[in-house]
């Protein structure tokens, strides 16, 4: 009952946009009344678009957001431990940190043409310095009590990275991969709305072409959606893994 | 990211005069950051002239500083980086404003936050960028349509910002200029929004490199001038060293926007115990 209460509000907006469509308040075409969008939707369910083109939008996306991960939390650890690393490559980080990820677009199709490899190559790129730089003040600020005990006793170094290190990263780490998996969803979206051929982007594009509004609006909301389940699914995980800490 | 910059040399060499030990441990520091930065500059030039790629996959440096010579020679870059900034200033400036506006009243009102809350966070998290091609249907292809997707994208962390700032803000602080009759609006003011700012500032560095990666996307999408549209242009006739030149106009851009942002917060938060550098910087 609580939560119906909270969010009474999406329900409001849901039966204005209904009510806005159907009295024409609007023009349709700008926005199809909602009863629409959901029969269009169960419409694109049942001729297997919204799954297929789904399924490559997530392979993507998550494909190069494992990369970005594993990539991005073994560089800002490295960085962190040892120091050549960082001196070589913290530069470089903060010069590309601030890029708008985005301008990359042209370039990853460039190099590897509109298939499912510069989606992934672009992800990987755009989504890797949140989780380094998590992972760097992750493992820079782990308590150095912590790390001369373990080296009292006994512990070697990489020993003392895995154990102690890595676990007390985890909490600013895990918080730079909930960005990058924001920013994942941002970056699969804006590619495949510019140049695809399948996925999500490609579908909401094409749709608006046909001018069949009522479809395109459905998978914007399937989109927006997923992107929110997706965060909602993470903070459940991270909540579990971090459970140790309190 | 504070401390991703730090990167603290040995100590200064003992023995010299300060002011020479300064200007050493300085001069190492500029070598740092700077060493890496030439050598990855060095390899795309060396790669790109020994023809591991071809041309269009990598075209030399030193071509790519030559275009964006004519381009600033000819005045496209500056037509082209002008209206980009426009757009994503503008906007931003609409997030701050309204963003820090409806953040302070859904903490002061009941009825605000019932209403927002459950729209920011739904809204938050989803990739909001998915609305840009229904944005078009309503607004078309100019400057409206693309401040407004960019507002829609990044007025969200600048109003989470606010309400958990003004969240955090101490009872103290309150209840001490309750009790010297601070009215509402002298608490809000002198109280509140300052105790708040921080915070608020760290949405704001969060909301100003949205809107020019959103910026980016839209020009993309829209075409027309703008940096993201002129890279586009370049890439539909295969210009790469085009397609090159826009990364590192825009790579420039987006460097100085988030320098100037962490400058701004250090002046405005000089009173703060905080005032390091900020964590987006």
């Amino acid at each position: 009952m609580k939560q119906v209460v909270r969010y009474l509000p999406l329900l409001l907006l849901a039966i204005a946009w209904e009510l806005a469509a159907r009295f024409e308040l609007v023009s349709t075409t700008a926005l199809p009344p909602l009863s629409d969008v959901i029969r269009a939707w169960i419409d694109l369910l049942k001729d297997g678009d919204l799954v297929s083109n789904g399924l490559s939008s997530l392979y993507r996306a998550f494909a190069g957001l494992g990369l970005a991960i594993l990539v991005g939390a073994t560089l800002g650890i490295v960085m962190a431990w040892w120091k050549p690393a960082n001196v070589l490559l913290s530069p470089l980080v903060e010069m590309f940190y601030p890029l708008p990820k985005s301008a990359l677009i042209p370039v990853t199709v460039i190099w590897l043409g509109y298939g499912d490899g510069s989606k992934i190559l672009l992800i990987f790129l755009g989504c890797m310095l949140p989780v380094t730089i998590g992972a760097f003040n992750g493992a820079r600020s782990s308590e150095q009590a912590l790390v001369w005990s373990a080296r009292s006793m006994g512990a070697n170094r990489l020993r003392m990275l895995w154990d102690v290190v890595v676990p007390s990263a985890m909490p600013e780490m895990l918080n730079g991969v909930r960005t990058a998996l924001a920013l994942s969803f941002i970056l699969l979206v804006s590619s495949e709305l510019i140049v695809a051929q399948k996925g999500f982007g490609y579908l909401i594009g094409s749709l608006g072409a046909n001018g069949s509004y009522d479809a395109m609006y459905a998978v914007v909301l399937t989109v927006a959606f997923l992107g929110f389940a997706a965060d909602r699914i993470y903070l459940v995980i991270t909540k579990r893994t971090l459970a140790w800490r309190e | 990211m504070a401390r991703v910059t730090q990167i603290m040399p040995a100590d200064a060499p003992g023995g010299l005069p300060e002011k020479a030990a300064r200007l050493v441990y300085w001069l190492f520091g500029a070598f740092t950051r700077v060493f890496s930065i030439v050598l990855l500059l060095a390899a795309w030039e060396i790669l790109a002239r020994s023809g591991t790629f071809t041309h269009f996959q990598l075209p030399a440096f030193s071509e790519v500083v030559e275009r964006i010579g004519s381009d600033a020679w000819s005045g496209d870059l500056w037509i082209n980086t002008a209206l980009t900034l426009y757009r994503a200033l503008t906007a931003f400036a609409i997030c701050a404003v309204f963003g820090v506006i409806i953040g302070m009243a859904m903490s002061r009102s009941a009825i605000a936050n019932w209403f927002f809350d459950p729209i920011i966070s739904v809204g938050f998290p989803m990739p909001k960028i998915a609305f840009l091609p229904v944005v078009i249907l309503w607004l078309g292809v100019y400057d409206v349509s693309k401040i407004t997707i960019i507002v829609i994208d990044a007025i969200f962390p600048v109003i989470a910002a606010t309400v958990i700032a003004i969240q955090g803000v101490e009872r103290e602080l309150i209840w001490s200029a309750r009790n010297m009759g601070a009215n509402n609006r002298e608490l809000l003011t002198q109280i509140v929004l300052p105790a708040a700012s921080p915070q608020i500032m760290t949405g704001l560095q969060v909301a100003l490199p949205l809107s020019l990666i959103v910026a980016v996307v839209a020009e993309m999408l829209m075409g027309g001038y703008g940096l993201g549209g002129a890279m586009m242009t370049a890439s539909r006739f295969a210009n790469s060293t085009g397609v090159f030149a826009g990364i590192v106009e825009i790579a420039v851009v987006g460097y100085c926007l988030v320098k100037v942002m962490a400058l701004i917060r250090r002046r405005l938060l000089i009173w703060h115990q905080e005032s390091n550098e900020p964590t987006t910087a």
